[in-house]
C-alpha cells in the first residue's frame, strides 16, 4: 500500500537524520520561543515577584509540614460543616417534616383521598424527598463553598505535589492524585479527568480505585452517620470535634486505599513502571468569594440535591409498594431484608443496610433515607402509627435506627466504612464503560471495592465481638 | 487596566469598530456561522474566556487539568453566529494523552475558522511552544494575551504589539476574569475569519538541509496519496518524528478526512 511507502520512506530519512527530529524541533520550538519572549516581556520589580507565593508553598508544599496542614485543612472544613449544619436541619426538618407532613396527610385527608394514595404520596414519595432535604441540603450548602474556595485558591494542586511520592510508591502516575481529588467531588468526574494520564496502564489504575475518594453523595452520609453515632461516645463539648475527626478518618482511609489498591495493581494484574510526569503549581489567585458561593451552589449543591430528590422520590414509592404487598405473612421488602439479614449482621451491618445498598444503586445520596425507611416500614406494625416518622431530627433518627432498626455503634462504624468501601454507583460505572469500553474492567470496579468491603466490615465486626 | 485602552487593536486598522459592539451569549447551539477553536496551556482561563463570551457555567478550577472534553457553546457578535469549542489545556500538540490528542485533532482536523490560544501572560515563554506549534497548522489564529491583570500584580509588563508583529497574528491583551478585552477578541477574532488582517504567521525555520529535503520529499507522497490534504508539511514533520499516532492515523485514513462538523459531540460531565 502507498501508506506503508510512506511510513517506509519515514522511517529511512528517520534514520539518516541520527533519530533526533523530535528532539531537534522541539529544541528549536523552544528556542523561538525564548527568544519571542524575551522581545516581548518587559519587567519590573522582579523582587517582589510571587513573593507571597513562595513563602505559602514552602509552608504548604513542605515535606514536613505539608500532609498535617492538608490534613488540618481538611479536618477544619470538615468541623464548620458539621457543626455548622446543625441549626438550619433542625429548622428545615421542623418545617418540612414536622408542620409540613401532618399539614399534607389533614389535606390529603381532606379531599378523601384513599390510605394507600396517602401513604404512597405522603409517607412514601414527600417523605423521603423533605428528608433528603432538610438533612443534606444545610451540609452541602457549607461543604461545597468551602471545598470549591480551595479549589479556586490552588490548592488542590499542592495536594498532589504532596501526594506525588506516595503515588509513585504505588506505581502509578502523580497525575492520580488530581483525578483522586476530583473523584472527591463525584467519581464520574473524576473517571473522565483520567483523560490527562497518557499511559493506558496507568490510566486504568487511577479508574479503578477513583471510587475510594468520597464523593458528592457520600460526605452527607459520613456526616450524618459520625455525628448521631461515633459523636455520641464522646462528651457533648467535643461531639463536633469526634464527628469532624471520624470523617476525616474515613476519607484518610479513602486515600490509603487508593494507594494500597494501586500497588496491589500494578504489581499483579496492571503490571509497569510508573512514568514521570511534570506537575504546574499554578499561582494563587484570590478566589472571587461571590462567584465561588453562587457557582457552588448552583453547579453542584443544587445539583446533588436534585439528582437525590429525584432519585429518593422512586425509591421511597418503590420501598413504600414493597412494604405494602404481603407475600406469605410478610411484605415483600420483609422477605429481601430477612433473607439479607444474616449475612448483613456477620458483616456487622444488618439486612436493612444491605437491601438500602441496593435501592441506592443508582444514587449514593439516598442511602440513609432509604435505610430510615426500610427500618420503619419493615417493622411498620408497630411503629407507623407510633408516627415516628413525623420528627426525625437527628436525635430521633439515632433512635430510631438504635431502638426499632437494632444499631449499634459498630452497625455506625460499619457502614462509614461500608459507605467507603463499596461498588459506585450506577452513573459512574456507566462512566466507567464508556471511558474504558471493556465490561470487563466495569465489573472489576464495581466488584473489587464490594468485595473489600465485606472483607473489610467482616474483620471489624469480628474483631469488635471478640473484644467486647 | 488604563495600557489596554491605548494599544491600537486589530479592529482600530479596519474602522469598521462601532462603539454598538455587543457579545450575546447563546443558550443554544443552531447553525452558526463560524467555528472558533480555543486553545491554551493548562490553567491560562480559557474556560473563564468561554464563560463569558457564550454565557455558560462551566466550572472553572484554578489547577492544570481541568478540562478534558470538549466544551461547545455559542455567540453572537456583529450579526454572525460563533461557535466556540474549549479545547482540553495542552502544553503541546504531541498527542501524547488523550485530552492532547483532543486538542490537536480538532485543531488539525476539526477546521476551525479561527483558533483563539489563551495565553498567561506571567508565564509567556512556556505559552508560547504551544501558540508556535498552532502556528505551524493553521494561519487564522488570536492570541489572547490573558492574565494581564496577575501580570501587572506581579510586575510584568508586556509589549504586545512587539509580540504580535514576532508572532505574525493578533495579540489581545485581556483580563478574562475582569471581563477586561473581550470585546476586542471577539471583534479581532471577526476581523480574521473575515480576512480583514493580514496574517503572516510565524515559521520555525529548521536549518536543517537534510531534514528539508525530507520534508519536502514526505510532502509530495503524502499528498500524492491524500489529494487536497492539509498539513502535509506538519504530518511529514511528525512521520519524520516517529509519531505513532500520527502513523496509525494516517494508516487508517482517519488523516485524510476533514471532519468538520462530525466532531461536535458536546462532552458534557
Amino acid at each position: 500500500m502507498a501508506v506503508d511507502g510512506i511510513l517506509q520512506a519515514a522511517a529511512q530519512y528517520r534514520q539518516s537524520l541520527g533519530g533526533r527530529v523530535h528532539e531537534a524541533i522541539v529544541e528549536r520550538t523552544f528556542e523561538e520561543a525564548e527568544r519571542i519572549a524575551e522581545r516581548a516581556v518587559v519587567r519590573e520589580g522582579e523582587a517582589r515577584k510571587f513573593a507571597l507565593d513562595l513563602a505559602l508553598d514552602r509552608v504548604l508544599t513542605s515535606r514536613v509540614w505539608g500532609l498535617p496542614v492538608m490534613g488540618l485543612m481538611l479536618a477544619a472544613v470538615l468541623w464548620i460543616t458539621v457543626t455548622g449544619a446543625n441549626v438550619p436541619s433542625a429548622m428545615l426538618n421542623d418545617l418540612l417534616i414536622g408542620q409540613g407532613h401532618p399539614w399534607l396527610l389533614s389535606m390529603f385527608g381532606s379531599m378523601g383521598s384513599p390510605s394507600w394514595v396517602t401513604g404512597f404520596f405522603v409517607d412514601g414519595v414527600y417523605l423521603a424527598t423533605a428528608w433528603v432535604i432538610s438533612v443534606m441540603l444545610p451540609p452541602m450548602a457549607i461543604f461545597f463553598p468551602l471545598f470549591t474556595l480551595l479549589e479556586d485558591y490552588g490548592y488542590l494542586p499542592r495536594v498532589s505535589f504532596n501526594l506525588d511520592r506516595a503515588f509513585r510508591w504505588a506505581g502509578a502516575e502523580g497525575k492520580q492524585s488530581l483525578t483522586m481529588m476530583m473523584g472527591f467531588g463525584c467519581n464520574a468526574a473524576g473517571i473522565v479527568s483520567t483523560r490527562i494520564i497518557s499511559s493506558p496502564r496507568e490510566r486504568l489504575i487511577a479508574i479503578l480505585t477513583n471510587n475510594f475518594s468520597i464523593c458528592n453523595g457520600r460526605w452527607p452520609t459520613l456526616i450524618l452517620i459520625g455525628t448521631i453515632f461515633v459523636a455520641a461516645t464522646a462528651p457533648p463539648a467535643f461531639a463536633g470535634l469526634v464527628a469532624a475527626g471520624s470523617v476525616l478518618v474515613i476519607a484518610v482511609l479513602g486515600v490509603l486505599m487508593t494507594l494500597l489498591v494501586s500497588r496491589v495493581l500494578s504489581r499483579t494484574i496492571l503490571k509497569g513502571e510508573p512514568s514521570h510526569f511534570s506537575l504546574e503549581l499554578p499561582p494563587y489567585r484570590p478566589p472571587q468569594i461571590g462567584k465561588v458561593i453562587v457557582r457552588s451552589v448552583f453547579d453542584r449543591t443544587l445539583i446533588v440535591l436534585w439528582r437525590a430528590v429525584v432519585m429518593a422520590a422512586p425509591a421511597g414509592a418503590l420501598i413504600w409498594i414493597t412494604s405494602n404487598i404481603i407475600v406469605g405473612g410478610d411484605s415483600l421488602a420483609g422477605h429481601f431484608v430477612g433473607w439479607l439479614d444474616p449475612f448483613g449482621v456477620a458483616l456487622g451491618l444488618n439486612g436493612v443496610i444491605l437491601a438500602a445498598y441496593v435501592f441506592a444503586i443508582p444514587a449514593n445520596e439516598i442511602i440513609v433515607p432509604t435505610i430510615l425507611m426500610l427500618t420503619l416500614n419493615v417493622a411498620r406494625s408497630t411503629m407507623a402509627q407510633q408516627g415516628v416518622m413525623l420528627e426525625l431530627d437527628q436525635t430521633a433518627t439515632r433512635d430510631v435506627l438504635v431502638n426499632h432498626g437494632g444499631w449499634t455503634l459498630l452497625t455506625g462504624v460499619n457502614l462509614m466504612l461500608f459507605s467507603l468501601l463499596h461498588n459506585p454507583c450506577s452513573t459512574t460505572l456507566m462512566t466507567i464503560y464508556k471511558e474504558t469500553k471493556s465490561w470487563k474492567w466495569t465489573l472489576w470496579s464495581a466488584l473489587m471495592p464490594i468485595g473489600i468491603g465485606f472483607a473489610v466490615c467482616g474483620l471489624v465486626a469480628l474483631v469488635w465481638r471478640l473484644v467486647t | 487596566m488604563q495600557e489596554l485602552k491605548q494599544v491600537p487593536k486589530a479592529c482600530d486598522a479596519c474602522g469598521s469598530c462601532s462603539a454598538g459592539d455587543r457579545i450575546v451569549p447563546m443558550r443554544r447551539i443552531e447553525g452558526s456561522d463560524y467555528v472558533i477553536a480555543l486553545a491554551g496551556n493548562p490553567n491560562t482561563g480559557k474556560s473563564t474566556v468561554f464563560n463569558a463570551l457564550t454565557g455558560m457555567r462551566q466550572h472553572v478550577g484554578n489547577w492544570a487539568g481541568k478540562t478534558v472534553v470538549r466544551e461547545e457553546g455559542a455567540y453572537k457578535f456583529r450579526d454572525k453566529t460563533y461557535r466556540l469549542v474549549d479545547l482540553p489545556g495542552t502544553y503541546s500538540l504531541l498527542s501524547n494523552s488523550v485530552d492532547e490528542e483532543i486538542a490537536r485533532d480538532f485543531v488539525l482536523f476539526g477546521r476551525p475558522d479561527c483558533t483563539v490560544v489563551v495565553v498567561d501572560a506571567t508565564a509567556l515563554e512556556r505559552n508560547l511552544a504551544l501558540v508556535l506549534q498552532i502556528l505551524e497548522i493553521t494561519d487564522r489564529v488570536v492570541v489572547a494575551l490573558n492574565l494581564m491583570d496577575e501580570a501587572e500584580r506581579h510586575g510584568i509588563k508586556i509589549d504586545d504589539r512587539a509580540l504580535a508583529r514576532d508572532l505574525g497574528v493578533p495579540v489581545v491583551p485581556m483580563s478574562a476574569r475582569s471581563k477586561k478585552g473581550l470585546l476586542e477578541l471577539a471583534a479581532t477574532v471577526a476581523d480574521v475569519v473575515e480576512g480583514q488582517v493580514a496574517l503572516r504567521p510565524h515559521r520555525i525555520a529548521h536549518l536543517d538541509p537534510e531534514l528539508d529535503k525530507a520534508v519536502v520529499s514526505l510532502v509530495r507522497e503524502i499528498e500524492k496519496e491524500h489529494p487536497g490534504i492539509q498539513n502535509a508539511r506538519w504530518i511529514a514533520l511528525r512521520l519524520l518524528e516517529g509519531d505513532v499516532g500520527v502513523e496509525n492515523e494516517l494508516r487508517s485514513g482517519t488523516l485524510g478526512k476533514p471532519v468538520h462538523g462530525t466532531l461536535s459531540l458536546a462532552g458534557g460531565q
